[in-house]
């Protein structure tokens, strides 16, 4: 299990216009190419010298592939990206102002303190 | 030597600027009051006489990555960037540019570290709304010099409560020893109690106005023996879980002294989080403090 590379995946997907697009219209393919692709990149480094040991559990893919944001929550991805990736995907879709927040929060109402351990 | 012409400690909320300028339908109903404080707030700040200013904030995973964390950062650079791609999309925020006041970044550096901080530095940070929150609201026309400092509240580990305090005493410290004549206020912005991604997020008010109500309470008279003795970094979980900005206001107190009590002191009931807004004027300023009194 792997809670860094969760948070690195929503971080670097976050940041990047087009893979926010990518992510919200083709998930389980964009999870397979970052895994792929991206995982093992040290950010500021050059691809010559990236990492060779990072990759997801299956729990972890599943959860990213399907948009699953309670089950990363529960999987201990830090909250705050993974608010920050959704609000920029969905937010959209809901005609009221704060429409998908409450909507998110609604869905994570089952939980309870103290919440699943986010450090890394 | 440097004067300490204000300690000011304040929430950070970056939909403050698009509820200030949206108009018409688009205006939320609570931006008039909103303003109406801001505009009273920034006046502790022009009554100051400010020529720089030390913005201690946090970076919200913009430059700063788990692969390489630092606790304590201050920024070292003629100038500075600011605001990030994500957060124009979802706060509508400006792109912002400031010019550094580099030469008091580096006091604080060569000192903080001979006085056992291991402060990490940046020579080239683009900063993000922790520290051009304060600058919208306190300084809009954003003319003075600054100094960024970066805390860690958001990636555990953390620090202790008390180091966050300790830097904060010392960051005062370092200010009045800077050989300089100017004026400099020091300005940090954290949170009360908040929840980010969790099932108390976007409430009708903060997720525990009990705590907002003891925390302003510790702020506002210095309490700082107080605030240490009740907050742990296992207890901020609780109040919301992204609590732990709290730490940012510890350091504020740390700057305006123990015992210190603020000049001027406001809070705003907000939908998801409570606004709350301190000012000190030290060292004698007899006359801004009685001007300053809230």
């Amino acid at each position: 299990m792997s809670k860094y590379l969760l948070d690195k995946f929503l971080y670097t997907i976050d940041r990047d216009p087009d893979l926010v697009e990518r992510y919200r219209s083709q998930p389980r393919e964009t999870v397979q190419w970052w895994e792929a692709e991206r995982a093992n990149a040290i950010l500021n480094v050059h691809g010559g010298e990236c990492s060779t040991w990072l990759k997801f559990d299956e729990a972890e893919r599943d959860a990213l592939a399907t948009h699953d944001y309670p089950r990363l929550f529960e999987l201990g991805a830090h909250p705050f990206l993974t608010l920050t990736l959704f609000i920029a995907m969905f937010e959209r879709d809901y005609p009221e102002p704060l429409g998908f927040q409450l909507e998110y929060a609604r869905r994570l109402s089952h939980l309870s303190m103290p919440y699943p351990d986010i450090s890394t | 030597m440097a004067t300490v012409a204000a300690v000011i400690a304040s929430t950070h909320h970056p939909f403050y600027y698009r509820a200030s300028t949206s108009t018409g339908e688009d205006r939320p109903p609570f931006a008039d009051e909103w303003v109406s404080k801001i505009t009273a707030f920034r006046e502790t700040l022009t009554r100051a006489n400010a020529d720089v200013l030390v913005l201690v904030g946090s970076d919200h995973f913009h430059q700063i990555w788990l692969d390489n964390m630092p606790q304590f950062l201050v920024g070292k650079a003629p100038f500075y960037d600011a605001n990030w791609y994500n957060e124009e999309r979802e706060f509508g925020l400006p792109r912002m540019f400031f010019k550094g006041q580099e030469d008091l970044s580096g006091h604080i550096l060569r000192d903080g570290l001979d006085a056992g901080f291991d402060l990490a530095f940046s020579n080239e940070l683009r900063i993000d709304h922790s520290v051009t929150c304060p600058m919208i609201t306190l300084r809009p026309e954003a003319d003075l010099p600054i100094v960024p400092i970066y805390t860690n509240i958001f990636a555990p580990p953390l620090p202790q409560p008390k180091r966050y305090v300790q830097l904060g005493r010392a960051i005062r410290e370092l200010v009045e020893s800077w050989p300089s004549d100017k004026r400099v206020a020091i300005i940090g912005t954290g949170h009360l109690s908040l929840e980010l991604g969790g099932p108390r997020q976007f409430g009708p008010h903060g997720p525990d106005p009990e705590f907002d109500r003891k925390a302003v309470e510790w702020i506002a008279n210095g309490d700082i023996e107080k605030a240490l003795g009740e907050v742990s970094l296992e207890s901020l979980w609780l109040p919301g879980n992204a609590t732990h900005g709290f730490l940012d206001f510890m350091l504020m107190m740390g700057a305006a002294g123990a015992g210190e009590k603020a000049d001027y002191v406001d809070t705003l009931d907000l939908f998801h989080t409570m606004e709350a807004y301190f000012t000190w004027y030290p060292n004698g300023s007899t006359e801004q403090k009685r001007e300053g009194a809230a």
